[in-house]
């Protein structure tokens, strides 16, 4: 699983940390977002990607679970 | 994920309405919305520059901003952030408002002076197509202005107040304000306060539940084949269009002529308005989003973007005390150097925040 930091950075920023991070195919990936539209955006892109998502909130914080 | 599409051309048909209809209640021609130019007659009538023919505190951005606030305080979305690299999105503000100046239009208007049958625009909307490009081959090579960080309410909230003071200003209108006379150019143009405040208010709202931008639906259709934005955009012309048609048959005014020559408030010189519109494109991919999007932005209590909307209007006041904004009979010989001068520094920009910042450290 690979871990990836997009809080505080903006739209497309977190959707390209993610579409860069999934050139290496792995099975589960786990992004850290600090914002409504980077968590809508990053979902959108890793479902038509084929991924599931599960996101957890805590603090204004959300932690999107990335699985196949 | 079906539903936001709707509702974002949902949304893209309501905004296209109101751009429409703006115009109808008294707005210049095709600049039912225009960021750009509205910011620049804000600027003019605080007397920042001193073109007589564009000032007036232009109710539609009051509007913008605090309908997408009060959107945003109801889904509790208002976060006061801000701290990523202020002073170059400063500048990237400055400078995208100087393309915009020459080719007399944000790329709202560039959508609503399509919709008007304006062709100049397709020359805009190529460059701007060509800057999202250069933009988006920095973003895929690791462009970043780096994280923003929290901030306290009430800095979130200066930008609020700023308009707030800007409408008490509009409605008092003390005598050191400058408003254009009556005939007297664009800035004379312009519906009532209410009805503009009222449009900029839903505009606002609708853009900020919809995340709408210009540059993004371009960007987003390019990086990721998503088409959400794109839709919006698509949807604002159609609609805009189709308004335009209606009233041209059902009133006397004419909302529609096609054709290059003898546009409102447009020139025909295609090459300018490529190049204006490039320095627009490429300056708003690397700011995150459009002016629109920076004013929506704002209202959500994003400093940064506020920042970028003072760099625009500092933009605007340079670019009419020294000669650089387009006017209907063309672009000018300074406006022309800026305009170089700007895509310079916006990909000096761009290549020092890709290559040269990764050693320095978090």
């Amino acid at each position: 699983m690979k871990t990836l930091d997009a809080r505080g950075l903006s739209c497309p920023e977190p959707v390209i940390m993610i579409q860069k991070a999934m050139k290496s195919k792995e099975a589960s990936y786990e992004i850290l977002v600090d914002n409504n539209t980077s968590k809508e955006n990053v979902t959108r892109y890793a479902e038509h990607q084929g991924y599931q998502v599960k996101v957890t909130e805590e603090g204004g914080e959300y932690t999107l679970s990335i699985t196949r | 994920m079906k539903n936001e599409k709707v509702s974002i051309i949902l949304a893209g048909c309501i905004i296209g309405i109101i751009g429409s209809i703006l115009v109808f209640f008294g707005n210049p021609a095709n600049m039912g919305f225009c960021i750009a130019c509205f910011l620049r007659d804000t600027t003019g009538a605080l007397g920042l520059h001193q073109a007589a023919a564009v000032q007036y505190i232009r109710p539609e951005i009051i509007g913008l901003v605090l309908g997408s606030f009060l959107l945003a305080m109801a889904k509790k979305e208002f976060l006061p952030r801000g701290g990523s690299a202020p002073l170059t999105r400063f500048l990237l503000g400055f400078f995208v408002m100087v393309g915009c100046l020459m080719f007399l239009g944000c790329p709202f208007r560039m959508i609503l002076r399509l919709a008007g049958g304006d062709l100049n625009a397709i020359f805009g909307f190529l460059g701007f197509f060509g800057g999202i490009l250069a933009g988006i081959f920095f973003l895929n090579k690791g462009y970043t202005l780096k994280r923003t960080y929290k901030l306290p309410k009430a800095e979130g909230k200066a930008f609020i107040g700023i308009q707030a003071a800007l409408l008490i200003l509009l409605i008092a209108a003390p005598a050191f304000i400058h408003f254009t006379e009556p005939e007297g150019g664009p800035g004379a143009k312009h519906a009532a306060i209410i009805i503009s405040l009222a449009a900029g208010l839903i505009v606002g709202a609708l853009a900020q539940r919809t995340r709408l931008c210009m540059v993004g639906g371009l960007r987003d259709f390019v990086l990721f084949r998503e088409w959400k934005l794109l839709a919006g955009f698509l949807a604002i012309l159609i609609s805009a269009l189709f308004c335009n048609l209606i009233l041209t048959g059902a009133t006397s005014g004419t909302y529609f002529t096609l054709g290059l020559a003898g546009q409102p408030i447009a020139h025909t010189d295609g090459l300018w308005n490529f190049l204006g519109m490039l320095l627009a494109g490429f300056g708003c991919v690397l700011l995150g989003g459009c002016p629109l999007r920076q004013l929506i932005l704002s209202g959500e209590g994003n400093t940064d973007s506020a920042i970028t909307v003072i760099g625009m209007m500092v933009g605007a006041a340079f670019s009419h005390n020294f000669g650089l904004a387009s006017s209907p009979e063309g672009p000018t010989a300074n406006g022309k150097i800026a305009v170089l001068i700007g895509i310079a520094v916006v990909a000096v920009i761009a290549v020092m925040n890709t290559f040269y910042q990764k050693e320095e450290g978090k």
